[in-house]
């Protein structure tokens, strides 16, 4: 069984998908939490007009996506504060795609190759690119565990973030050029459009299933890995392009996660209703300064709920 | 079961604190009894009744988390509640209540002017794109004078400070001509000037318009010289009535389970909670008593 | 009559498909205005582009099934507009991923049908059509329908205009009143498939979100009340799509190829342009009775009128080394 799936000619495919699916899924984790899922699907796509760039003048592709993947991070990292963040990506997105039209319209051999830009030809991938994929993969992991409590805090606190210091915006850049490491690993394989998909579908499912965040990325890793392995055996079999499989997958694993929650949502939910009202009552002295008189805040205090036995 | 503390408010004699109630009031414009909310297997709200009448100003206090919103979206309708009654005089319609929520994220760029805003107030529910009319246009502008805010009506609303947007929120509120007024944290966020002259012209619509007010709070401090009355929530479970009669040490100490303190000082109250040798009022808020000079 | 011809090529009066590009082009920029304001008041620009990826779905679906791809498209945003719906797009905390998750799902969607689609009927280029479309490729005879739906989103859009402004300032203030936001949201949702449908046959699929959101936020720039906001953007929208139309037709003369560069390259790039105008030109007209400490510091933030403050895209595509020349892509004028 699987005579030609797990033949040497495959071993880079493997070996390539499993990088590509460690990265995303280690990126997705923070895309979902940051709610940063249009910047995660904009990057991919502003990368694709990247490649069909590169195949107009003739150099190697990845270096397209990755000066695209870079050029998308940093314009959505620095301009997304200034104005309204969804408008901002959105038309970035769209401005680096019409480009992308136009030097597809320029070129001779697109619709072979654009096919394969948009949805993944996993099949194809050499030995010889594991290299900068490995070392691409090895930086953008490095920065996310380099980066891994600065990510938490301004994902669940930015004010509070700020206030010791971390600067919100640079965190932002340093995590979606992560987001555009990862763009740039996978969308040889899994495609512009899929690449998204990778990145979201199995840290959807990681975050409603595990509780603690290092667990949640460790689920999502797992989950991207078989998202990507089933994908590549499916696509073997059927033909059919990698990214409609991970597409799918990605879904499923979101309506789990959702069915998962929901079956022990109640119990959880309550659990958390709680802790956090103890945390309030126990945490009020060090909550921020109270802008009313000393009879406000004395107030407040005694207001907390101490715990009423009636 | 009533609660034991569940005094309910007592009219007709005024005391020493607070203004005089409107005299010959007709019956209460809102009337809850025994009131349960549960959310998510807990109970938010437990047994809470109270009464306003018309053209009072009523204080809603408790901590956060006491269930101030909780207790206000039940009064509008939007909370599902487990046991209990919320009744309003006359008809319930989009109209007869008013309310201005905690939290009104307005962008500053979006094209929407204060009298667009108070516009949606007069007919923001109705289907049609609403054309102009003069004498909807002259109404939004009276409403913006009534809270002062007449000179803001060509402004963004989002470029606007907090404490405009909450005089431009206060007419929008006020626009369908309503019988009660809901405010949830009205002061919050809100320098001491502002929240003077947003105490001061709560208080002055409750005489012009009529309405009665439900203004939640955490700090009592700012609206103790016009309140009527208080609906005080703690742990769930509400006392209210004359100011005077619930804010006591007794009365509290019964609401909360254990021992409260209650001190009058330089004209504010200060209740403090549980261990005296632990807890003070200076204690938790050290650069409020720097700025009252003294501890309690 | 020089200068007429200079930015008229010759015959452009007179040709059936760029007359049928005007006039379709015309309803999709008027369709698209109140819906791209509602979508930016609301923030929503992610499900905005999210129903874009679903018309491409519907889009390679009916290349697939062999029906027009109109059909597709409409057919698809609805659908797309019933499941993030029912996923509950419009509940604040998880709007970005439920966009994401349809998003995903009908991405690998068209991912398939092309395929299929490329392998059974040797139709290349479907997917640049799909996703990149051509105004100058749509039937004329497609023009009725366009109108009709036209018309049916801005009727939606009108009937619902207060409920839908109301909760878009701010969804607490429009439940106290009485508004039923999940009506609401369902004929926001709707109007915006209905819209995203037809900008889809103009600028392809991808490319929808342009005409979307662009008009619309830099029209919130320069517009101080909703209904003039909702007039600029049409204005904007026109402007971007007839000038996109009279430069692709004007292009058939340019290098590289002599076929032409992409009407919806022109199409993205004028709106664009417009909204890095609007930063430079458009400000907030206020009454100067304020403390300015009171405004947003980002409306002031001169970030905005740096020159050197471009998106990539504007940066002189027209340099571009050319390669290769294109063959097929267009339908021609």
């Amino acid at each position: 069984m699987g005579a030609g799936l797990f033949s040497s000619f495959m071993t880079g495919t493997w070996l390539e998908a499993s990088i590509v699916a460690v990265a995303a899924g280690a990126v997705g984790f923070f895309v979902v939490v940051r709610g940063a899922a249009f910047a995660a699907h904009a990057i991919p796509q502003g990368a694709f007009t990247g490649a069909a760039g590169a195949a107009l003048v003739g150099v190697n592709t990845l270096a397209g996506v990755g000066v695209f993947s870079f050029l998308a991070a940093t314009a959505i990292a620095r301009w997304g504060r200034r104005a309204r963040r969804d408008v901002v990506t959105a038309l970035i997105l769209v401005g680096l795609l019409g480009l992308g039209s136009l030097f597809l319209s320029m070129s001779l051999e697109y619709s072979a190759q654009t096919f394969s830009l948009l949805f993944g030809e996993p099949l194809a991938v050499g030995t010889g690119e594991l290299l900068p994929t490995g070392a691409i993969a090895a930086a953008c992991l490095a920065l996310i565990v380099a980066m891994y409590r600065r990510l938490m805090l301004t994902s669940v606190a930015p004010e509070l973030a700020a206030a010791r210091g971390v600067n919100p915006e640079n965190v932002e850049t340093w995590f979606l050029l992560s987001v555009g490491a990862a763009t740039t690993l996978a969308l040889p394989v899994v495609g512009a459009l899929l690449v998204f998909s990778l990145m979201i579908g199995p840290p959807s499912a990681a975050r409603f299933i595990a509780r603690r965040p290092a667990a949640a990325v460790a689920v999502s890793v797992a989950l991207a890995l078989v998202t990507v392995w089933v994908a590549i055996a499916a696509a073997f079999y059927s033909g059919w392009p990698l990214g409609f499989f991970v597409g799918v997958l990605g879904v499923v694993w979101y309506l789990l996660g959702r069915l998962v929650h929901a079956r022990t949502g109640d119990a959880r939910s309550t659990g958390d209703a709680r802790s956090t009202g103890d945390a309030r009552s126990t945490g009020d002295a060090r909550s921020p300064a109270p802008q009313g008189p000393a009879a406000g805040a004395a107030l407040r205090k005694a207001l907390a709920p101490p715990g009423i036995s009636s | 079961m009533r609660s034991p503390v569940g005094t309910t408010l007592r009219r007709g004699r005024a005391s020493d604190e607070g203004p005089a109630l409107p005299e010959g009031s007709p019956p209460p414009v809102l009337v809850v009894e025994g009131l349960t909310v549960t959310l998510g297997g807990r109970e938010v709200l437990k047994d809470v009744s109270f009464n306003l009448h018309a053209g009072e100003l009523a204080g809603l206090i408790g901590s956060n988390g006491a269930g101030k919103t909780t207790l206000l979206r039940a009064v509008l309708g939007l909370q599902g509640t487990a046991a209990g009654t919320v009744t309003l005089s006359g008809r319930r319609d989009h109209g007869s209540l008013g309310y201005v929520p905690q939290k009104v994220s307005l962008d500053p760029d979006l094209p929407v002017r204060a009298r667009d805003l108070v516009a949606l107030g007069i007919d923001g529910q109705r289907l049609g794109v609403g054309l102009h009319s003069s004498s909807r246009r002259a109404r939004a502008e009276e409403l913006l004078s009534s809270v002062g805010a007449l000179h803001l009506a060509d402004a963004r609303v989002g470029a606007l400070s907090g404490g405009e947007q909450q005089r431009v929120l206060i007419a929008h509120a006020l626009a369908s001509k309503p019988r009660l007024l809901l405010l949830d944290e009205p002061l919050a966020n809100l320098d001491l000037r502002s929240t003077q002259e947003t105490v001061s012209l709560l208080a002055g619509l409750t005489r012009s318009h009529g309405v009665a007010v439900l203004v939640s709070t955490h700090d009592i401090n700012p609206l103790l010289p016009f309140m009527h009355c208080v609906v005080y929530l703690a742990g769930g479970r509400a006392a209210s009535g004359r100011t005077a009669e619930v804010v006591r040490s007794d009365v509290l100490s019964r609401l909360y389970g254990q021992h409260v303190d209650v001190l009058h000082a330089h004209g504010r109250v200060i209740v403090s909670v549980g261990d005296e040798h632990r807890e003070s009022g200076c204690e938790l808020a050290p650069d409020d008593c720097a700025e009252e000079g003294q501890p309690a | 009559m020089s200068v007429l011809h200079a930015v008229f090529a010759p015959g452009f009066f007179t040709s059936g498909p760029v007359l049928a590009a005007v006039l379709i082009g015309g309803v999709v920029a008027l369709v698209s205005a109140p819906a791209g304001f509602l979508t930016v008041m609301r923030s929503h620009s992610f499900a905005g582009h999210a129903f874009s990826e679903v018309t491409a779905t519907g889009g390679s679906a009916a290349y697939l099934v062999g029906v027009g791809p109109l059909l597709g498209y409409v057919v698809a945003a609805l659908a797309g507009a019933g499941a993030m719906g029912a996923l509950g797009v419009e509940r604040h905390k998880s709007r970005d991923l439920v966009a994401g998750v349809v998003l995903g799902a009908t991405l690998g969607l068209t991912a398939l049908f092309l395929y299929l689609t490329t392998t059974s009927q040797s139709t290349s280029g479907a997917a640049v059509t799909v996703l990149f479309g051509s105004l100058f490729a749509v039937s004329s005879s497609d023009w009725p329908t366009v109108v009709a739906l036209g018309g049916a989103a801005l009727a939606l859009v009108g009937v619902g205009w207060r409920p839908l402004l109301l909760s878009s300032v701010s969804p607490e203030l429009a439940a106290a009143r009485g508004v039923r936001l999940r009506l609401v949201e369902s004929a926001y949702l709707a109007a915006v498939a209905l819209a995203v449908a037809l900008a889809s046959m103009t600028v392809g699929a991808i490319l929808s979100t342009a005409l979307l959101v662009g008009p619309a936020a830099a029209a919130l720039r320069f517009a101080r009340t909703p209904a003039r906001a909702c007039a600029w953007a049409a204005a904007i929208g026109l402007v971007a799509v007839w000038g996109g139309i009279v430069l692709a037709y004007d292009s058939y003369d340019w290098p590289p190829s002599q076929q032409g560069w992409p009407v919806s390259f022109f199409v993205v790039f004028l709106v664009l342009a417009t909204y890095l105008a609007s930063y430079l030109f458009g400000r907030h007209r206020d009454p100067a009775h304020r403390d300015p400490a009171h405004r947003d510091p980002a409306h002031r933030d001169p970030a905005h009128r740096d020159p050197a403050h471009r998106d990539p895209a504007h940066r002189d595509p027209a340099h571009r080394d050319p390669a290769h020349r294109d063959p097929a892509h267009r339908g021609e004028a």
